[in-house]
């Protein structure tokens, strides 16, 4: 097993891939295609950042305190920044449900890939819900908007609302793909090719969305 | 390599993702206290990009498979991202220069007053300290 990991990793299967009169890339199409997308998507959410970035530097007004403004009052002990922790949290442990989901995938067993799916679904959506609570909370009783706030930048609430957004926008889309492709394996509409590779595909879009995630978490609400 | 290789290579022990889904746990907790204990200036920075590498690394390395995958593949989803750091040299040396020019020539602050979010609420919030710079313009 480690063998073959150390030949895989070689740089001579480089060559050997892209120069060998044969399709450079072994994997299924759909996996290929997923993956150059969520290249592409990469670039998308890092002009975003690298925006704020720049921002950030340039406004001579005080930048808000992140952890103050998205701070909760719970149990009577006001905590800094504890909802984003918490939908932290419920984003990695739907990844890991959904590593579990693929991992049976090659297992081809139906009723642990759909259960898994629909919980990483789940958890994905209560994401949203809570989403939607900090940006009412934000909206209606901290008065954050696109063009100004109390708290001094106004890019904090433009930035805010555009990346959370899209953010948020990617992990509804991926709710519906998970549970859309939950429901067709168990309608069986792969028992006939015993071709699971979608869960793998749907699965790198879910990890993706994680992923962004943790640089949103570091540099908007921790920076 | 043709798909049963595939197939073989591509079922890993259980315990490896609920190795890694406890690590993240434990940076993201790690990260979280960074704020908690409020951690200023280089600790803060330092402390969180390697929090949010380590994570970001190991959902590519394991969730998503990428540490099996074949170079070839490997090389095409990682390297084309890494020209993201000249943009990010680009708006950063620009950033740094627009912002002199507005300090020098239009006479805005150089070190603004942060505004806490009990300055702008009253007491019933606890952080903060000082209540003068309440000042709201936007």
């Amino acid at each position: 097993m480690s063998q073959e990991i150390i030949n895989k990793s070689s740089w001579g299967t480089v060559v050997d891939d892209w120069s060998a009169d044969k399709e450079t890339f072994p994997i299924p199409w759909g996996k290929l295609m997923m993956w150059l997308f969520l290249v592409s998507d990469t670039f998308i959410f890092s002009c975003f950042l690298v925006g704020y970035m720049h921002v950030r530097s340039v406004t001579t007004e005080p930048w808000p305190y992140p952890s103050e403004v998205f701070a909760l009052t719970l149990f009577g002990v006001n905590l800094p920044l504890i909802l984003i922790a918490i939908m932290t949290f419920i984003l990695i442990t739907s990844s890991g449900t959904m590593a579990l989901a693929v991992r049976y995938a090659h297992f081809k067993d139906k009723q642990k890939i759909f259960l898994l799916m629909v919980v990483t679904a789940l958890f994905g959506a209560s994401f949203v819900g809570m989403q939607v609570f900090e940006w009412s909370k934000l909206i209606f009783e901290e008065g954050i908007r696109p063009w100004g706030n109390a708290f001094g930048a106004p890019q904090f609430g433009s930035i805010f609302f555009m990346i959370t957004g899209f953010h948020g926008f990617h992990v509804t889309c991926g709710v519906i793909y998970l549970l859309w492709v939950a429901f067709k394996v168990r309608r069986g509409d792969y028992d006939k090719s015993g071709n699971y590779d979608i869960v793998e595909i749907a699965g790198l879009y879910w990890h993706f969305v994680d992923l962004v995630w943790v640089f949103i978490f570091a540099f908007f609400y921790l920076w | 390599m043709n798909t049963a290789d595939n197939a073989q290579a591509d079922i890993h022990p259980i315990g490896i993702y609920l190795k890694v889904w406890i690590l993240l746990f434990v940076l993201s907790t790690l990260s979280y206290l960074v704020d908690y204990f409020d951690f200023q200036g280089y600790t803060r920075w330092t402390l969180i990009i390697i929090f949010m590498l380590l994570k970001a690394g190991w959902i590519i390395a394991v969730f998503m498979h990428v540490m099996w995958e074949r170079m070839a593949l490997i090389t095409t989803i990682l390297l084309p991202p890494l020209v993201l750091l000249v943009l990010i040299g680009l708006m950063s040396t620009e950033a740094d220069y627009a912002f002199g020019t507005r300090v020098d020539y239009m006479g805005q602050p150089e070190a603004a007053t942060r505004i806490h979010v009990s300055d702008v609420h009253g007491s019933a919030h606890a952080s903060g300290q000082a209540e003068d710079h309440a000042t709201v313009g936007h």
